[in-house]
């Protein structure tokens, strides 16, 4: 087992988003966690990358190992959790290339990042064309590219997905997610978060439904596309 | 003519304090949106670390073991006091403002202030009232430029300031370190996200910002060497409307204020009576600030994102 979360509980302000979420992924696997706006899906992410504190009696361990208790910047650095975040979030000022090479900033295997740097550039050879330029002034396809990028540079153990899908065109969509597939092949474990849960359940071997901060359903997806609830409530009837 | 030369002379000269002070404002600012207050006071300390580390120096050459001439002397008093004022800084940081890093900004603000005051009454407990004299290490030389008169003091306060900035300038542009910076600057909450250690760089900053600060008071104590306790609280006022003048976060905004505000005060005085400087410049920049609130080369921040 890769990563192992347990009775994952978060609050905002009070209010609780998270119920004591249950589920685990194996390494190699694409893990998607589906579920309406507002059930948690974001949280999750979050509280794995300690974007948001967790509630006493949380546990996240990434192989064995208590992922809670490290901090932020080492569960990117050390166990090679990388986190492509809802919204993309790239840092506008600085050019393509510098956003990339800022994801590699704990790193020292000077030799395995140019490697990886020359993978990001062949697999989107858009980002190539435009390494020097800033990253505010890419279009939206070329950002969601340039957030997976970042992603791969920053670690390639399992990387968790926000919403990749959101503002891009279908054809646009069906690549960044030929790419993830491609690199979930070269070894990189994925967690996929989605609104669109046809195309979620399409791309990932196993599912999770999280409905109201409680995971309601799991299994691999083939069975979650034919389930009648899921089929009723996510997937247009 | 010789009197404008003359005075634009001068203003270089306290337009480099005010600039090289106004950098740890606004370096500061622009990662973690806050003021450090503290920052003045952090010049008043480089300058007396300064002096200490320039007695010390100097106590060392009268030995006689080996002479080392003094602009040497100079150099090192320099370096070693940014070193020691830098830690200063990190120390400021770690005890002030860390804790209170999600806590409202005025929380910030006021431990800053509460830093200041114990930096000065803290000084004035360990060495008491009477002022300090920076001893002197290089003699004053006096060119005279076709009437325009320029001491090798003067001329050396304003190279060795744009050396430093441009010195900040290229490790911001040019190091991963400063890459890391201006991304907190942009966005600050998914920094970590890119395994860069948060603290780790708001620490680098307030090192940066406070071995500025006291090269800021060294080069000070080489124009007039008397030191008071006191002394960094006005500075510090003025080279954080410097900081706010150049556009908050802004390096280059800084400087140029920074200069520019040196102008303004030497220039008031050429024309006005002294007694009236003070007045008058901030008044010509507040007009400035109500035409340009953001300052020179601020945004407007209430887009930046956060968590």
């Amino acid at each position: 087992m890769l990563l192992q979360v347990q009775n994952l509980r978060v609050s905002y302000d009070g209010i609780r988003a998270l119920h004591g979420v249950d589920f685990n992924i194996d390494a190699g696997e694409i893990v998607t966690i589906i579920g309406a706006n507002g059930a948690g899906k974001s949280t999750t992410l979050r509280a794995i990358s300690h974007l948001v504190q967790v509630e006493p009696g949380s546990r996240i361990t990434m192989e064995g190992r208590d992922l809670l208790k490290l901090p932020a910047d080492q569960v990117v650095s050390r166990l090679g959790i990388s986190h492509v975040p809802e919204g993309r979030r790239l840092f506008g000022n600085l050019t393509v290339l510098e956003n990339l090479q800022l994801a590699t900033f704990a790193r020292h295997d000077s030799a395995a990042v140019k490697k990886d740097l020359k993978r990001v550039f062949a697999t989107f050879e858009r980002l190539a064309e435009r390494k020097d330029q800033k990253a505010g002034t890419l279009s939206g396809g070329e950002q969601q590219m340039l957030a997976v990028g970042r992603a791969l540079m920053s670690g390639r153990r399992l990387m968790l997905l926000d919403e990749p899908s959101m503002g891009l065109s279908p054809l646009l969509m069906s690549r960044v997610f030929e790419s993830l597939k491609e690199i979930n092949r070269e070894g990189t474990t994925i967690l996929l978060v989605e609104q669109n849960a046809r195309m979620a359940l399409k791309f990932a071997q196993r599912g999770y439904l999280l409905e109201n901060g409680e995971i309601v359903r799991h299994g691999p997806t083939e069975r979650l596309l034919n389930d009648p609830e899921v089929k009723k409530a996510y997937l247009g009837g | 003519m010789t009197y404008f030369l003359q005075n634009l002379v001068n203003a270089l000269q306290w337009g480099s304090f005010y600039a090289l002070i106004a950098l740890g404002y606004s370096m500061v600012y622009s990662i973690l949106m806050l003021f450090n207050f503290a920052h003045g006071d952090i010049f008043m300390v480089g300058a007396y670390i300064g002096f200490g580390v320039a007695s010390a120096l100097v106590a060392f050459n009268s030995l006689g073991l080996v002479v080392l001439p003094g602009w040497l002397l100079l150099v090192l008093t320099i370096l070693v006091s940014m070193l020691l004022t830098s830690f200063v800084g990190m120390l400021v940081e770690r005890i002030g403002y860390r804790p209170l890093r999600d806590a409202p900004r005025a929380s910030a603000a006021i431990t800053g202030l509460m830093i200041g005051i114990i930096l000065e009454t803290g000084n004035l407990a360990l060495l008491g009232a009477q002022r300090v004299r920076l001893p002197t290490m290089i003699q004053s030389v006096t060119y005279d430029l076709g009437g325009v008169f320029i001491t090798n003091k003067k001329i050396m306060i304003v190279l060795v300031s744009l050396g430093l900035m441009l010195t900040l300038h290229q490790f911001v542009r040019r190091t991963k370190w400063g890459m890391a910076m201006r991304a907190m600057a942009y966005d600050y909450a998914v920094v970590p996200l890119m395994g860069v250690p948060l603290n780790k760089i708001a620490a680098m900053t307030f090192a940066i910002g406070s071995a500025l600060a006291a090269a800021a008071g060294i080069l000070y104590g080489v124009a007039y060497p008397v030191l008071d306790p006191y002394m960094g609280i006005v500075f510090g006022w003025k080279a954080f409307v410097a900081a706010i003048l150049g556009g908050r976060g802004s390096i280059m905004g800084a400087c140029l204020a920074g200069f520019l505000l040196g102008f303004i005060e030497i220039f008031v005085t050429m024309v006005f009576p002294s007694t009236l400087r003070d007045l008058i410049a901030y008044g010509i920049i507040m007009l400035i600030l109500v035409f340009r609130p953001h300052g020179f080369f601020g945004e407007a921040y209430s887009a930046r994102l956060r968590l």
